[in-house]
């Protein structure tokens, strides 16, 4: 897929762009190609969040999102930066799910969801009738809000994704390297041919985002993760989010206000309009957001005053 | 001094009010009755049951007793009651059943999984799925005429006429709807968050579909179709319509596969029927003993159903 993309890339948007660190293209690249295991975690150092401004993984351009006629987003505007944490926060029902969902067309399996407007991905346009959805979500991975393991073992859960992209290398040890990342491995080790519905909640959630990086995606989209979850397992998730942004950009919807003040460098606050449609207010990085919004909604929802 | 307008005397302590309160209240006479009559149903439903199968067992038992139960299981149909056995049948019932297996199965699954995977919620596939439900409660007889019309007339070169072909065509269809029925249900029940979580790690619809919405919907698409085939089992009507033969028959010891397809056949449930009309006395006998038969088979078809669900039962 990747080889048809200079005919997708927009010229005046990604010619000035570096050649990104750890190119998408090249990580166990379409359906067949094999990878080194060890790449996935020796690829970026432990620096985060640089200094410069980092180049962007998506550009929202006048993004609506429709389910049937109802439009459930209107006109957002964003940038996404690389290998930071993004987290959308808002009031229930302003559509922070459906947004998200337009960033790897999960919407696609809702009959009558559509969108209007573009989300480019490095530069493609991602709702081009040329793209391949299944392989913008091989690249694109999502954890859903309540952990969702197939009924299978822990490690068939883990070998699905690569089984079905082909993978070739060691099962075994791309298994492993998967589980270690997500901070799950010593936990499970010994329990691999149990089937992951046996876990707790908070183990389960950690295999689901174990199961995601197994295809060594560009992207993780994490849609509420915690809120099926209690403290405990909340916090050993956002850490975990600490650890993979240094390889992997991170998108997070919550409801919970402390944990994107705590768990985000960046922050996008979206609320309800009039007409239902849910519309972006104000981004910008967390702190900033928290301590010194500059829309009075901002302000109002982050001190707990609405929503 | 306010006693008198208080609707109810004034007690003398808390715990003599909370006593009153709790303890005074009359039996509940009209849930009592409710109850009893409930149970009248219940028992009046199941005492026709067991009255009806003491009876055909008691009927049965000298067969049972006077004559060997293998001779009586292999024997063909014979107007002698001496030899008379359930062989022929058993042989038909059984061929009509691989006929329901091998067809029905395969074709209402594959149809359930493209009505309820692929096929889009648009007025077609609602009148579709109404279309498969009404058909579902169809009478049997009436896919009896259908099965005279196409299968024993119009493709008679194929089928032989009234033959085994004919009959278990005529079955398929008739279990058809019920397969896709089940096998639907069983598919709807896997939750969606399952498929999402398939499509989340990059798969294509067929993977989703193929390695984890049909595996986890196996134990009940089987539980749906065995008990179909239970029900086949004890169809009677539609295969007299398509040429089960009531009475005896012999089959010509060198004829081939095709041929005896072709050919005359009949059933456990039609034995039955044509026994229980015969006039002398001991085939009452006979039908009381291959009425046994039929339902010790049906209840080990449903048995095995109930087991399969039991052992793959899933929790969400």
């Amino acid at each position: 897929m990747q080889s048809e993309t200079p005919t997708m890339y927009d010229a005046d948007e990604t010619d000035a762009q570096a050649p990104p660190v750890r190119d998408p293209s090249t990580a166990m690249d379409g359906r067949g190609a094999t990878v080194n295991v060890g790449a996935v975690t020796a690829a970026r150092p432990e620096a985060p969040a640089p200094a410069e401004a980092p180049e962007s993984v998506f550009e929202v351009r006048e993004l609506s999102a429709y389910y049937s006629s109802f439009r459930a987003i209107r006109d957002v505007e964003l940038d996404i930066p690389r290998n930071r944490i993004t987290a959308f926060i808002g009031p229930s029902g302003c559509g922070k799910s459906t947004l998200l969902r337009c960033f790897n067309r999960m919407n696609d399996l809702i009959p009558g969801a559509h969108i209007k407007g573009r989300v480019n991905y490095h530069g493609v346009d991602l709702y081009d009738s040329r793209v391949d959805a299944v392989e913008v979500r091989r690249r694109i991975g999502m954890v859903f809000q309540k952990p969702n393991p197939f009924p299978k073992s822990i490690y068939d859960n883990v070998a699905f994704g690569p089984r079905v992209a082909g993978y070739r290398g060691s099962m075994d040890e791309l298994v492993e390297s998967s589980l270690k990342r997500a901070a799950i491995w010593d936990e499970v080790k010994d329990k691999l041919k149990q089937p992951g519905t046996a876990l707790s909640g908070g183990q389960q959630q950690r295999l689901c985002i174990a199961r995601t990086i197994a295809v060594q995606p560009d992207v993780i989209l994490m849609d509420e993760p915690c809120s099926a979850l209690d403290p405990v397992a909340t916090l050993k998730i956002e850490e975990l989010m600490f650890e993979l942004r240094t390889d992997y950009t991170i998108l997070i919807v919550t409801h919970n206000m402390q944990q994107a003040a705590r768990a985000s460098d960046e922050t996008v606050f979206l609320t309800m309009g009039d007409d239902r449609a849910g519309y972006l207010v104000e981004k910008g990085p967390t702190a900033e957001i928290f301590t010194n919004p500059r829309n009075q909604l901002t302000e109002d929802y982050v001190s707990g005053r609405f929503g | 001094m306010t006693a008198t307008a208080q609707p109810f005397p004034p007690p003398q302590s808390a715990t003599e009010a909370v006593e009153q309160a709790l303890m005074g209240k009359q039996r509940d006479w009209r849930s009592t009755a409710f109850e009893l009559a409930l149970l009248a149903s219940l028992l009046m439903a199941l005492g026709i049951l067991i009255w009806l199968l003491t009876d055909i067992f008691l009927r049965a038992v000298p067969v049972f007793q006077e004559r060997d139960l293998f001779g009586f299981l292999t024997s063909p149909g014979s107007s002698n009651p001496l030899n008379a056995g359930i062989g022929q049948a058993l042989l038909g019932s059984l061929l009509l059943m691989i006929f329901v297996a091998v067809l029905a199965i395969p074709i209402g699954i594959a149809s359930a999984v493209y009505l309820e995977e692929y096929a889009a919620d648009n007025a077609f596939t609602r009148i579709i799925n109404t279309t498969v439900r009404n058909l579902a409660g169809v009478p049997a007889v009436v896919y009896g005429l259908l099965g005279i019309a196409v299968f024993v007339v119009l493709l008679k070169d194929w089928t032989g006429g009234p033959s085994i072909i004919s009959g278990g065509l005529t079955l398929v269809i008739v279990v058809l709807p019920i397969v896709v029925i089940a096998s639907a249900e069983a598919l709807r029940a896997v939750p969606d968050p399952i498929r999402e979580a398939g499509f989340g790690v990059g798969a294509t619809k067929w993977e989703v579909i193929r390695s984890h919405v049909i595996p986890y919907a196996i134990p009940g698409i089987l539980t749906g179709t065995i008990l179909t085939i239970g029900r086949a089992f004890g169809e009677t009507a539609p295969l007299l319509l398509v040429g089960a033969v009531t009475g005896f028959f012999s089959v010509a010891a060198n004829a081939g596969v095709v041929e005896r397809l072709q050919g005359p056949y009949t059933t456990l449930p039609t034995v039955i029927f044509s026994w229980s009309r015969q006039p002398r006395s001991e085939f009452r006998e006979l039908t009381a003993a291959a009425i046994i038969v039929l339902l010790v088979l049906v209840l080990i078809i449903n048995g095995l159903a109930i087991i399969l669900r039991n052992r793959y039962a899933r929790k969400w």
